[in-house]
């Protein structure tokens, strides 16, 4: 901890603002956009650049866990959801809900006053990366030894949503039964 | 057996008979007929036995404290007085409430109410010889009322029908509207007397030597004249009567005629130095006996229903005794009252077996049957005697003591020097009211009870048209307590001579003057309605005769002398229309603001369904919204500390 | 690195997923937000672990436990999602008014109805 400015840069703080900047962009396209579609492969990059946020921070294990899993499968999850509820490919004019004016305003006081709180606080904290501090070897010691019974449970609860999203399945096909079955138009 | 003892019994008997029906009654009637009779015989019995006892003696005076009242000088107790009048009295009462029940196992043969009906009844006595006996105001209060709420269920006991449930009411009513101002009288009289026993309180007012007066003598005397006006039924809280008549025979014979009437007049004959002492009083008290006795005898003429002449009849009888009372002669009063409970309570059971043997207890309907005498000949019998002792022809028992009554109003009249019974002195305006108004009555109530006799029985050429409807003759229980009455009513005024010596001993011989006088105006009174009647019948069919006597006074006096109009014009109309009035508030006003403190939250209920919509976006936005401004506060205030 | 960077960054990304849950109609779409209010606090919680230096790695671990969960959480909300699509005809959440406080005599608006032509019927004021 040397002794330098706020807003004295290094070269990992520019690359991390830039990306930071994209990951932001692409969030707020991912929420505003009218095409369906796009609002999904929108949120692939904003999740891909919090991948590399995740580099930046020398957090390498779950930047690549959060590239396999969210990128991988989360995101490819939503795309059938879309395709499942025959979402439209074109613009759809009413992708968003007459809320978006409280919405917005909500959104907006709520980034203030986080964002006035946040700097506020951290004003003078710094991290240190000099020593990387996410490397797999150290994460999987603490994982399989501090936090092996959390991990246990996280198994059994992924299990029993597994279970759960198989059942509403079942009981949709097993009740409705209807020809409007299937995926997009 | 001791004679306290035995006078204790006396009021104790009933009463307890009265709870052990009440408390059986419903599941064994069969022993309600005996528990009713056989308690009430013995305690008449008792009572003749104290009475025999304690004849011409000493007062015998017992007490034991009660219950403490804060004062130590005023203790409540249970204190008995067994002077002439009191023993007396209690025999009379006694020996009425024992008839009575008698009859009534005649009378109310397969009544569904019988049971209550002869609890009440003992309990009544008991009250009554409670009254009788007592010598502590507090207690014969209790008395006094629980008499007053016995006549109430009594009187009501019919309540399937509207005119017993009002009469009832009304009896209860007016009786309490005397009874308030009779309360605070008693405490006025008790704490400035300073003893709530009555012999404490005479003795102290009529001995001359310790120079003791109430402060307020007149307005004491006057409050307690309230209470005793409503329940003597004097002018004006006099017109529960004729309406309690709404109740069964027996009751009439019992409550209105012997035993709660009796006690307003007895009470005053107790507390007579009270009275004595405020001349205004006495003066007040002689004007509303005089206006009682007249209008009630000339409303008496008047009526159709045989048992409201009777009332009427006891209202103008407890007027002479009244009277009596006010030129301070308490031996003519209550000489008149044993009289007149006998005849009176004789005269009512008689009426009883007419109206069931004629089915009806019209005068007018009567006088169109046929045979009635025949049909009911102890009936026949106990009216003549009772209606002749009621017209105070002599010798029977009437004469004797009305005589005492017009006597004394003459001597107070006359000569102020009516000094035997005691050093009580009459103001000479009461006497002469009194002997006006006694003379007045005279003529009037010979004249109703001879009309009386002639529409129910005298047919010489067998003129009548309508044959009796087919009934159950009276029962031989009840006969028989007609010929145990008709003894008294026969003989009690000879026995004056003996019952002076029990009472004060003055003397209450007929005197030629009074006696000349009064049966005059009896015979002239007689004999104008006979002569009245004799025209009617011989003219076209027996008729009534009091219309033609009374000229155009007859509507007015049937209807009471409009009293009951012109209560409902005083009393019942403003409270109606108080009731309207609060009525009107109550919905106008009261309502108002329990709609509005309904249909406030009501408003804002809907309100608030209103963000109810449904769309979970608006919901989470609020949510949000709140957490931000709560994390907002929480910071700024952590920030402030 | 300044701390501030990526606290600054998650409060924002954070804050834009408020606004895509709040503002958005089609339910999938707010499930995209929700992860986006996720990713947010993944990033917080990696930021804080490294500044930190937490030897058990707390942050980073729940931030893998929370991938998991969000991964989950994508798999029970999207079948929810299709039965009440499958259901209703409509993902719209602001359609969905089941819950609104109305009278009862009032015919359920949103119930469901039965039969395709009813889905139908709805899909064209929706999709």
């Amino acid at each position: 901890m040397t002794e330098r400015e706020l807003l004295s840069t290094s070269g990992q703080e520019i690359v991390f603002v830039l990306v930071g900047l994209m990951v932001l962009g692409a969030a707020v396209l991912c929420v505003t956009t009218r095409q369906l579609v796009h609002a999904a492969l929108w949120l692939v990059v904003a999740l891909g650049g919090l991948a590399v946020e995740y580099l930046l921070l020398t957090a390498e294990f779950v930047a690549w866990v959060q590239v396999l899993i969210y990128l991988g499968s989360v995101v490819v999850l939503l795309l059938f959801g879309l395709m499942l509820t025959r979402a439209p490919i074109g613009p759809s004019p009413d992708a968003d809900s007459g809320n978006r004016p409280v919405a917005l305003a909500v959104a907006l006081a709520s980034a203030a006053c986080l964002v006035t709180l946040v700097v506020d606080a951290f004003r003078t904290t710094w991290i240190d990366l000099d020593e990387p501090h996410g490397r797999s070897d150290a994460l999987g010691d603490s994982l399989f030894r501090t936090w092996v019974l959390p991990f246990e449970a996280l198994s059994v609860l992924l299990l029993a949503a597994l279970v759960g999203a198989i059942a509403l399945s079942r009981a949709r096909r097993a009740r409705a039964g209807t020809p409007a079955d299937g995926g997009g138009r | 057996m001791n004679t306290t003892t035995a006078a204790v019994l006396v009021p104790l008997l009933p009463a307890l008979a009265a709870a052990v029906i009440l408390l059986t009654g419903r599941r064994a009637p069969g022993y309600v007929q005996p528990l009713a009779v056989v308690p009430t015989l013995a305690s008449a019995a008792l009572a003749v036995f104290v009475a025999v006892r304690q004849s011409g003696r000493e007062p015998l005076l017992a007490s034991t404290e009660l219950t403490p009242t804060g004062n130590p000088t005023l203790p409540v107790e249970l204190a008995v007085r067994l002077d002439g009048f009191a023993v007396l009295v209690a025999v009379l009462v006694a020996v009425v409430a024992g008839c009575v029940q008698l009859y009534s196992t005649g009378y109310l043969r397969g009544d569904p109410r019988y049971a209550s009906y002869a609890a009440l009844v003992s309990l009544f006595t008991s009250a009554m010889l409670l009254v009788v006996y007592t010598d502590d105001l507090v207690v014969l209060l209790v008395g006094w009322e629980v008499m007053g709420i016995c006549s109430y269920f009594l009187v009501g006991h019919y309540w399937e029908t509207a005119t017993a449930r009002s009469a009832s009411l009304k009896a209860f009513l007016v009786t309490k509207l005397g009874d308030v101002p009779f309360v605070i009288g008693i405490l006025a009289l008790a704490s400035d007397a300073g003893s709530f026993r009555i012999s404490d309180i005479v003795a102290r007012l009529s001995s001359s030597l310790s120079g003791f007066e109430l402060s307020h003598p007149t307005l004491v005397a006057l409050l307690l004249l309230a209470g005793v006006a409503g329940k003597s039924a004097q002018l004006p809280l006099h017109t529960w009567l004729p309406d309690a008549m709404a109740g069964p025979t027996p009751v009439s014979a019992l409550i209105h005629a012997a035993t709660m009437v009796a006690a307003g007049v007895y009470f005053v004959a107790r507390l007579l130095p009270v009275f004595a002492a405020s001349a205004a009083a006495l003066v007040v008290l002689a004007a509303l006996a005089a206006l009682t006795m007249v209008g009630s005898a000339l409303a008496a003429l008047a009526q159709d229903d045989i048992k409201r002449v009777l009332a009427y009849s006891t209202i103008g009888q407890l007027g002479f005794m009244a009277g009596a009372l006010a030129v301070a002669d308490r031996e003519a009063a209550v000489f008149h009252l044993l009289t007149h409970g006998a005849f009176k309570a004789l005269l009512f059971l008689a009426a009883g077996v007419l109206i069931q043997t004629a089915g009806t207890g019209s005068l007018a309907a009567m006088s169109r049957m046929r045979e009635l005498r025949r049909r009911a000949p102890d009936a026949f019998w106990a009216t003549t005697v009772g209606l002749l002792a009621l017209a105070a022809v002599p010798p029977f028992a009437g004469f004797f003591s009305k005589e005492a009554v017009i006597g004394a109003a003459e001597h107070a009249a006359l000569d102020n020097e009516h000094g035997v019974s005691s050093s009580l002195a009459a103001p000479a305006a009461a006497g002469w009211i009194v002997l006006v108004a006694g003379l007045a009555t005279a003529l009037l109530t010979a004249a109703y009870a001879t009309r009386l006799w002639l529409l129910a029985f005298h047919d010489p050429v067998d003129a009548r048209v309508e044959s009796l409807p087919p009934g159950e003759r009276a029962s031989s229980a009840m006969t028989g307590v007609l010929w145990v009455l008709m003894v008294p009513s026969l003989l009690l005024g000879l026995a004056y001579g003996k019952l002076s010596d029990w009472l004060d001993g003055g003397s209450l011989a007929p005197t030629l003057t009074t006696s000349v006088l009064a049966t005059g105006a009896a015979v002239l009174g007689g004999t104008a309605v006979y002569a009245t009647w004799r025209r009617a019948y011989e003219s076209a069919q027996a008729e009534d005769p009091a219309p033609a006597l009374l000229g155009p006074l007859a509507r007015h006096a049937e209807a009471g002398f409009h009293l009951d109009a012109v209560y409902a014009a005083v009393v019942v109309r403003p409270v109606d229309a108080a009731a309207g009035l609060v009525r009107h508030l109550d919905r106008a006003v009261i309502d108002t603001y329990v709609r509005g403190a309904a249909g406030a939250p009501g408003l804002l209920g809907t309100l608030a369904r209103r963000a109810g919509t449904g769309n979970v976006q608006t919901y989470l936005s609020a949510l949000v919204a709140g957490a931000l401004v709560l994390g907002v506060a929480a910071v700024l205030v952590a920030v402030g500390d | 690195m300044h701390l501030v960077y990526p606290a600054v960054l998650s409060s924002l990304l954070f804050c834009v997923g408020v606004y895509g849950v709040l503002a958005r109609r089609n339910a999938i779409l707010v499930l995209m937000s929700v992860e986006l209010m996720l990713a947010a606090v993944s990033l917080n919680l990696v930021a804080f672990d490294v500044w930190l230096g937490d030897e058990v790695h707390s942050g980073q671990v729940l931030t893998l436990f929370l991938i998991a969960l969000a991964a989950a959480e994508i798999g029970v909300g999207l079948a929810i999602v299709l039965l009440v699509h499958r259901e209703r005809g409509s993902s719209a959440v602001d359609r969905l008014r089941a819950l609104a406080d109305r009278d009862g005599n009032e015919p359920d608006r949103a119930g469901p109805e039965p039969g395709p032509e009813g889905a139908a019927s709805r899909e064209t004021t929706t999709t």
